[in-house]
């Protein structure tokens, strides 16, 4: 087994866990204190979202797998722009996902308030997609609107393994967007989902996709869990369709996983209901099919099943080959070596865990 | 010139910076301005892109917190002193 790595943003830092013979153990701890909304490597380089409660959004990047960080400069919606007419003007929030883009020097972040921003420098300038920005729909406050967070947010950025100029982003709320044009021109992406929220439950926009996730091998398929529900696509976003099963997870829930090689195969980790937001039962599963959606499967092995009111935001399950890894709003991380089969604990008395990716090094 | 006295919080960032120091300015945007000549990247922890005090961010003319917390008019006499310093809500 080859050494593996994890790291974790935390309501506390950024924390990286190494598994040695002994197990996983954490390594190191950075930015001790400061929320980190987001932490991956893109390429090379370790990148980092922090959150400073009082002074804004800030990011951060290591060259040498976390032993040095620098600040580099975050992004800034240009002066003028308002979130809604009559509202104030925009101001960056929160820097809430970080993806490469496909092409050397290209990465993109995914923000509050619902602002795609892409550089093509490696990270040393980012502009405003002003594409998605102009859609007519986003300074609309029935169309995009905040979800968990007081204004709309990007929150997935799904690069087009085939076509870099093509992309889809998950915004909660508003709903999933596409360009094929290099983010020129964007489309919505929503038909088939289901806001239950909304007075016309299929309306155009205002959906709350919490994640979306796609097949590599198979790029058109894409998983989205969703506030209302599971959801699939097998055709790039045009049309979704609900994943139905009693006897599988319930319609609410955070992250989703897709398997990079097999279509037919994502994993989940369900929460009850969105007005409690705890585990199902007092227990922690994972659940996974491998046909498509159409059935599921609990896995719990070496979970707590009982008195557990842990749940798992959005950015915080990973799969690595045979591994998957997840992290939970009480600070606790989970690892199976087996795909979710079992599970062992990694770290307890974590803070609470916002993203956790695995880190091959 | 204003007395400017800083929340030792921001060392942790800006090592160099002096908590306090005298700076130029005649109103609490100058003065934030002129901070940001001194430790380059420091006024956006102070304020947002459009010159807006953070949210969790507290300037106090005098004993006052500013009123223009959208753009930092307020004036400041000469020899006043300006606070600086995180809210105690959002950490």
């Amino acid at each position: 087994m080859r050494t593996r790595t994890l790291i974790a943003g935390t309501r506390k830092g950024l924390i990286q866990l190494r598994r040695g013979d002994d197990g996983w153990r954490v390594r190191s701890a950075h930015f001790e204190g400061i929320p980190v909304t987001y932490a991956a490597r893109v390429g090379g380089t370790l990148w980092a979202a922090l959150d400073h409660g009082h002074w804004g959004p800030k990011l951060q990047r290591s060259a040498d797998g976390g032993a040095t960080w620098s600040e580099v400069a975050a992004p800034r919606l240009p002066e003028g722009p308002r979130l809604h007419e009559g509202g104030p003007e925009a101001a960056l929030r929160t820097i809430w996902t970080i993806a490469g883009g496909g092409r050397p020097g290209r990465l993109y972040l995914g923000t509050v308030p619902g602002a795609l921003f892409r550089s093509e420098d490696g990270g040393e300038s980012f502009q405003l997609v002003e594409g998605l920005w102009n859609h007519p729909s986003r300074s609309d406050p029935a169309k995009w609107f905040g979800g968990g967070m007081n204004e709309p947010g990007i929150h997935s950025i799904l690069v087009d393994p085939r076509d870099p100029r093509r992309v889809l982003v998950g915004v909660s709320c508003a709903g999933v967007f596409e360009t094929d044009d290099d983010g020129s021109a964007w489309r919505v992406r929503n038909r088939g989902l289901r806001a239950d929220f909304l007075p016309e439950p299929e309306s155009e926009y205002g959906h709350d996709p919490h994640c979306i996730a796609r097949c590599a091998a198979d790029p058109d398929v894409i998983w989205m869990q969703n506030h209302c529900g599971l959801f699939r696509s097998t055709d790039g976003a045009a049309s979704w369709s609900e994943l139905h099963d009693a006897e599988g997870p319930g319609g609410f829930g955070f992250a989703v996983a897709a398997d990079p090689n097999d279509p037919e195969r994502a994993w989940v980790v369900p929460a009850l209901s969105d007005e409690r937001r705890m585990a199902v039962g007092g227990a922690l599963c994972v659940s996974t099919t491998g046909d498509g959606g159409r059935s599921w499967r609990a896995l719990r092995r070496g979970l707590p099943q009982r008195d557990c009111y842990d749940i798992v935001y959005r950015h915080a399950l990973d799969l690595s080959g045979e591994c998957l890894a997840f992290g939970t709003t009480t600070g606790n991380l989970f690892v199976s070596e087996d795909r979710g089969e079992s599970w062992s604990c990694a770290a307890l008395f974590l803070p609470p865990i916002y993203s956790l990716r695995f880190d091959e090094d | 010139m204003p007395r400017v006295e800083l929340t030792a919080h921001l060392r942790r960032f800006f090592p160099t910076l002096e908590v306090e120091t005298r700076v130029e300015g005649d109103t609490a945007a100058e003065v934030v301005a002129a901070l940001e000549a001194r430790h380059p990247g420091l006024a956006h922890y102070l304020v947002d892109e459009q010159g807006a005090l953070r949210r969790h961010v507290n300037i106090f003319v005098g004993e006052a917190p500013v009123v223009d917390r959208m753009g930092l008019s307020d004036l400041v006499d000469e020899n006043e002193r300006v606070f600086i310093f995180q809210a105690l809500s959002g950490g």
